[in-house]
């Protein structure tokens, strides 16, 4: 009996460990990645995962003509420099941080409204370890007002 | 007697986890015996072609902060009739509703306060924090929210930081106790509540050269992103249908109907990278054509779908 309720002991602390996992990527989306998009106002829309080294993810989203955005692209210090490329319909690579010293962030205004993807790689680690690390990764938007 | 500690406290917490899971068992309340078909609903376009499923995959819609920031910057002006009803908040008891509301009320709150709507603002606000609240969504907007709200109401930046910080505590709660289903609800109610108020500014005003309406019309790139997010959520982690969700696909069919009649082109963008200010300009051309009489039906569908949303 002892064995099964130490089982259920085991199942919820695995769980609850898990979530605070996750609850670690809201703090680092909200406390640091989103100081990176000062003096742009976050657009409040939240993309965080944990990934691992050699990992890939891929964001989708419609931009807007006249407007300014700031893209900032974060991952937590377990990491390497994440890196990202943005991409048009046309599949050309419209920015490549990687030949920007791989900064975190990218300005951009747009002439006219387009779907870009944004491609974010977790490079693998130079040093030898024994297990490829994780952390968070987030992806976060700011806008700035723009007059009619 | 240690033991029997031991399994008395065991005991305790494993009766504590299996209510939580019947809570939220009882809490996503999907009833079966809707219709559960979903027509071709996911559009084909050129920059969803290489999507590689391995890879994570976020998609993501203006949120109502932005919506609200791009139906100014064309020119809109401020209608108050034109927002959800406060009263309305009574009505909604469902997730489904109050996911649906909490953006409607989120993207009236944004709207409201880049037009400097004080009062309206907190009324907004609290009816957001009601939404958030029927959804266990727990202090995404807390009473120091509030506070701060009501100590800068003069300070437009100040109240557009509030608003887009809580609407990440919303959606950074939801996904992160996998609810990704409602987290995807929430921006759709957000962004109908968008193009509605676009749209009836519009009104009966000629489309031609028209930048309120061309915006509408450019919809037709979220609404791809819209048909992804929704068609990424339409089975639970168990194989069986979200049935929430696939009502709202098929609600949305005659959206993607209207739209389908909408051209949207883009020329081959490119980068021109300034110095000075440090922000490169993408250069590019994008064409949007639609019939005065297409328009009207996109309006009409419109209307339907945030009628249904609000009841």
């Amino acid at each position: 009996m002892r064995k099964v309720y130490l089982f259920f002991l085991i199942v919820l602390i695995a769980a609850f460990t898990a979530n605070q996992g996750y609850s670690q990527c809201k703090g680092f989306a909200k406390k640091i990645c989103k100081l990176e998009l000062i003096p742009y106002i976050h657009d409040g829309n939240y993309h965080a995962a944990i990934l691992t080294e050699g990992e890939e993810a891929e964001l989708y989203k419609t931009f807007y003509g006249g407007q300014e955005y700031r893209i900032a692209i974060c991952g937590s210090d377990a990491l390497s420099d994440i890196q990202f490329q943005i991409i048009d319909s046309y599949k050309n690579v419209l920015y490549d941080n990687t030949q920007h010293n791989k900064t975190r962030v990218w300005d951009f205004k747009l002439e006219a409204s387009q779907q870009l993807k944004i491609a974010v790689k977790v490079p693998a680690s130079t040093q030898e370890t024994e297990y490829p690390a994780s952390g968070c990764v987030a992806i976060m938007f700011g806008v700035k007002q723009t007059t009619p | 007697m240690q033991q029997k500690n031991f399994v008395s406290l065991c005991n305790k917490i494993l009766v504590a986890f299996l209510l939580a899971i019947s809570i939220t068992a009882c809490k996503s309340g999907n009833k079966t015996n809707k219709d559960e078909t979903i027509q071709d609903f996911v559009a084909e376009d050129e920059i969803f072609n290489d999507i590689d499923k391995a890879k994570k995959i976020f998609y993501s819609l203006p949120s109502p902060l932005e919506t609200a920031m791009i139906i100014k910057s064309a020119g809109a002006e401020y209608d108050q009739e034109l927002l959800n009803s406060l009263d309305n908040t009574e009505k909604y008891l469902n997730n489904r509703s109050m996911a649906l509301n909490l953006g409607i009320y989120t993207t009236d709150l944004s709207f409201a306060s880049l037009f400097d709507q004080t009062q309206t603002s907190i009324n907004y606000m609290e009816a957001s924090k009601k939404m958030a609240e029927g959804l266990d969504i727990t202090d995404a907007i807390d009473e120091e929210t509030m506070n701060r709200l009501k100590d800068n109401l003069n300070n437009r930046e100040v109240v557009m930081d509030i608003i887009s910080e809580t609407f990440l505590n919303s959606s950074a709660y939801l996904k992160e106790n996998e609810r990704q289903d409602v987290a995807s609800i929430v921006l759709v109610g957000g962004w109908v509540e968008g193009l509605y108020i676009a749209t009836e500014l519009v009104g009966d005003k000629s489309i031609k050269d028209n930048k309120l309406a061309d915006r509408i019309l450019e919809q037709k790139l979220s609404f791809n992103i819209v048909q992804r997010l929704l068609d990424d959520n339409k089975s639970k982690a168990d194989g069986k249908p979200n049935v929430d969700i696939v009502n709202l696909i098929n609600e949305m069919n005659e959206l993607k109907t209207a739209f389908d009649k909408v051209t949207v082109t883009t020329t081959e963008p490119s980068v021109v990278e300034n110095k000075e200010t440090g922000v490169s300009d993408i250069k590019s051309k994008t064409t949007v054509s639609v019939s005065p009489e297409d328009f009207k039906m996109l309006q009409a569908s419109i209307r339907k779908l945030r009628t249904s949303f609000i009841q």
